[in-house]
């Protein structure tokens, strides 16, 4: 155990002190989000307990209710490369990286259900963007260094069913789209990528929530995320995303409303939860590194904000929690008009123009015109709108192209 | 013309769109040296066609005639106006940002905060042209109606805490009193503040009490902040001493901008939008900032190509959060130069504070003349809301929530204990110490504003100082 404790405390001179929540056992790590000194044990504790109240408290489930957790991709791995680096936790230890984020959630979610007697019916839900080298290759390299993938908190991505016994669905942007990541990225090259990724994703993590027929979507954002979308809605102006983006529930008055039941949890802490669960299970194999970044996107845009939001971090902790606090307490006028919501005329999906932007995008795509819709070019919507004034200009539309487009 | 204002085509920040009577301002006193008399430039027509400025198309550009000027915008207006077209928009900018808000009425009497920075030495000039205007106006109106505004100014003297040699603290002081007193033909009076004035008459105990107040925050940033405050409170005792009616401060978009990101990331986002508007008269003599649409790199160019003398001292580049935003900010600036803009405009979009405009003066006859003067765009707000309460540290209204917390300790005494009570969450956590027993050493150390604020807050009234 010696080397597990030089790995969890950098400070073995801290002798006689012992955790400053229980005050029994010695401390094994300082939080990330208090910095207090405190036991593993604790830390399981208040890790868990935290997101149980941010669930009770917001009211997120109701007994019965289907749920899907969304397997987002993996953000923010180089970080965890860098905070490994720094305990000076050697290259000995794999970390299924690229599933953190959703793998905590599945496995938070499932305990406290279990736990607490929420009632909740859970499903995992992921999306296969067809990236060559980013899930496949994961998933080999767990094969080769045979982990038991179940114990380290990981799930088969191809499997039906996976850890915890949670049904899994997987969608492929293949399937619903007919492109794989690969594909398009050969056509519209590395620059615009992100916009088809995205807007697919998005798209993809409903439809498969609606396979499902589930009640609701919980997605594994947390804090670290939010509060960079704060900043990122203020350097861009954008009032009304600002004024929504620290909601904990979305899409209320959609079909699936999404939920973020990580809002305020740490992504440090996130990250280094499984890996307390890893020392306690897999001390002694023999693991190795690897990091699985988007390979398309090494480092995308919000990497300026991302950078902006560790050094705040380490200079003051709190101040995540400061940012969040500030974008709930923004006062925002509610008369700020807000765009309307219709339905896309080809897919059905909800869309504020004529057709969704992943239509917009397809359509660009199989017409062989990749570029349509990126920027302002003009694609129905832009001819809609065009008619739209000519017909007759008292109908209020959003002027704004799909926002997620800008920046 | 909105464009050349913001360097933005969508900045909508109030900027000076009607260049109409800008030819009226350009009437100043001082000459442009660097600049080539009208008919030199036209005689290089042909050669330099690319290096005529945008708006006049006569002269040559800023960044053709004067490059260190023009260096300082890198890419922005040096390349694209010649000297007199950026100087009458920069002054197109104050002059709208004054006008429309109510800022200066013909009767007040006006006190420029001056650090010896660019901004405020450009708020300086730009006030005293105006005053010179009106002097001119007056002499030449037959009635007299509208006299002309006083001007004072005003430098807060922190050596106290930040270390300077008394012999560079003199030779910045001299310097200053040189510049005010070059701005004829209106005299002005010049005052020195020390902040240990907030204390008491006696500036050597002062000096004392402020040092243990200020180290006692252990938070760098807190501290810097907390001086900040300090520094408020010590222009609004000299300004409400001497009479003055307006406070003038000479706050940029950059450091309007800087002190967006650096609220969000205090969890300030309630009384943020209170500290963004051109007018903020929470305070005993009304705040205003009508340099709030112009950059520094705007400001730092007028400076260079007018020569005009800035003095630098007790300019300690700012630490902790605040010296982080800075320089992410200025990265971003970098990257895109109308980034500052679009932050102070998203922050602008944010509902403003009752108290975010002009106060109505009881007095209605004696401004009666000027009222049919000013451009009022005066927000409209509810008059129904209950008044706000306020930190009485940094002087932010406090949201409900931290308002809740308050209520408890409402009845009470006011002592050391209750005295966090009353603050809000930011100050809390950064400004106030954490143990009990430092607690009383900061309280006993507090000057007397702060504690009456924390006194006469119980019902929510910030009147202490009329």
């Amino acid at each position: 155990m010696e080397e597990e404790a030089g790995v969890v405390k950098p400070k073995k001179n801290g002798g006689g002190r012992l955790c400053s929540l229980c005050n029994q056992r010695r401390p094994a790590l300082k939080r990330p989000k208090t910095l207090e000194q405190i036991c593993k044990e604790c830390f399981y504790t208040v890790f868990e307990e935290e997101i149980h109240r941010v669930i009770v408290d917001n009211q997120l489930f109701k007994p019965g209710e289907r749920i899907a957790i969304g397997a987002s991709g993996g953000k923010g791995f180089i970080y965890l490369l860098l905070w490994f680096s720094y305990r000076r936790i050697s290259n000995e230890l794999l970390v299924y990286l690229n599933l953190v984020d959703s793998t905590v959630l599945a496995y938070v979610m499932s305990e406290l259900n279990r736990r607490h007697n929420y009632g909740l019916d859970l499903f995992l839900l992921s999306v296969d963007e067809g990236i060559t080298g980013y899930r496949d290759d994961s998933l080999e390299t767990v094969k080769r260094n045979e982990i038991q993938a179940s114990e380290l908190g990981q799930m088969s991505m191809k499997g039906s069913r996976s850890m915890y016994g949670l049904p899994l669905k997987v969608v492929s942007y293949k399937d619903l789209y007919g492109w794989t990541m690969d594909e398009i990225v050969k056509i519209i090259g590395l620059k615009n990528n992100c916009t088809f990724c995205g807007v697919f994703r998005r798209q993809a993590l409903d439809r498969g929530a609606a396979l499902l027929k589930v009640d609701k979507l919980v997605t594994g954002h947390n804090a670290d995320d939010i509060a960079e979308t704060v900043l990122l809605n203020i350097l861009r102006g954008d009032i009304a995303r600002l004024s929504r983006c620290t909601s904990i529930t979305t899409g209320e008055e959609g079909p699936i409303p999404r939920c973020k039941p990580f809002k305020y949890t740490y992504e440090k802490e996130i990250v280094i939860y499984p890996c307390h669960l890893l020392f306690t299970y897999a001390y002694f194999k023999r693991l190795d590194y690897f990091s699985t970044e988007c390979i398309y996107s090494p480092n995308a845009y919000r990497g300026f904000a991302r950078e902006f939001i560790k050094d705040l971090e380490r200079l003051r902790p709190r101040a995540i929690l400061d940012i969040i606090k500030s974008g709930e307490d923004f006062r925002i006028s509610t008369s700020t008009k807000m765009p309307e919501q219709g339905t896309c005329e080809r897919c059905g999906y909800i869309s504020s123009q004529k057709w969704c932007k992943a239509c917009v995008l397809l359509d660009g795509l199989n017409r062989g015109l990749p570029k349509l819709g990126i920027g302002r070019s003009r694609g129905p919507n832009g001819d809609r709108q065009r008619e739209m004034k000519e017909s007759n200009g008292t109908r209020n539309i959003q002027s704004k192209q799909c926002g997620t487009l800008d920046f | 013309m909105k464009d050349m204002a913001c360097s933005s085509g969508s900045c909508e920040s109030g900027c000076y769109k009607d260049n109409s009577d800008a030819g009226a301002e350009e009437e100043n006193q001082q000459s442009f040296k660097n600049e080539p008399p009208n008919g030199v430039a036209t005689g290089n027509n042909g050669v330099n066609r690319h290096n005529l400025c945008i708006k006049c198309k006569s002269n040559e550009t800023i960044a053709a005639t004067n490059p260190t000027a023009a260096a300082f915008a890198a890419g922005g207006d040096g390349g694209r106006f010649c000297a007199e077209c950026f100087r009458s928009n920069l002054f197109g900018k104050f002059k709208f940002a004054v006008t429309s808000n109510a800022m200066i009425s013909p009767s007040d009497k006006v006190l420029v905060a001056f650090s010896g920075g660019t901004s405020s030495r450009v708020a300086l000039q730009f006030v005293h042209e105006m005053q010179c205007k009106a002097q001119k106006n007056f002499d030449a109106s037959r009635d007299r109606s509208l006299p002309v505004f006083g001007v004072g100014v005003a430098f807060v003297d922190e050596s106290a805490v930040y270390p300077v040699s008394s012999q560079q603290l003199d030779d910045a002081i001299e310097d200053m009193k040189l510049i005010v007193s070059n701005l004829t033909p209106k005299r002005k009076v010049f005052h020195v503040i020390p902040t240990a004035s907030i204390y008491s008459s006696d500036l050597g105990e002062g000096k004392d009490r402020l040092r243990e107040l200020v180290n006692a925050v252990s938070d760098v940033t807190g501290k810097e902040d907390l001086m900040l405050y300090l520094r408020m409170l010590s222009l609004q005792k000299i300004a409400l001493e001497n009479g003055y009616t307006k406070l003038l401060l000479g706050s940029c978009t950059s450091r309007i901008a800087c002190h967006v990101i650096t609220a969000t990331v205090k969890g300030q986002g309630y009384s943020l939008a209170a500290d963004i508007q051109y007018v903020d008269s929470r305070w005993g003599v009304p705040v205003v900032l009508p340099l709030r649409d112009c950059l520094t790199q705007e400001l730092s160019m007028l400076c260079c190509l007018d020569s005009l003398k800035t003095v630098e001292v007790l300019d300690t580049p700012r630490s902790g959060i605040n010296g982080l935003v800075s320089s992410f900010v200025k990265l971003l600036q970098e990257e895109n130069a109308s980034r500052e803009c679009t932050i102070v405009r998203t922050a602008g979009k944010l509902t403003p504070f009752d108290f975010n405009r002009m106060p109505v003066s009881g007095d209605l006859s004696c401004n009666l003349a000027s009222l049919r003067r000013q451009k009022k765009y005066n927000l409209k707000l509810n008059e129904l809301l209950p008044p706000e309460s306020f930190c009485p540290i940094c002087n932010s209204p406090l949201s409900k929530s931290n308002l809740l917390s308050l209520n408890d300790v409402e009845n009470g005494q006011l002592s050391a204990e209750t005295f966090g009570a009353k603050c809000c969450l930011s100050c809390l956590f950064q400004i106030l110490p954490k143990e009990r027993s430092s607690v009383e050493h900061f309280y006993s150390f507090l000057p007397q504003p702060i504690i009456a604020q924390a006194k006469n807050d119980n019902h929510c009234n910030r009147r202490w100082l009329r």
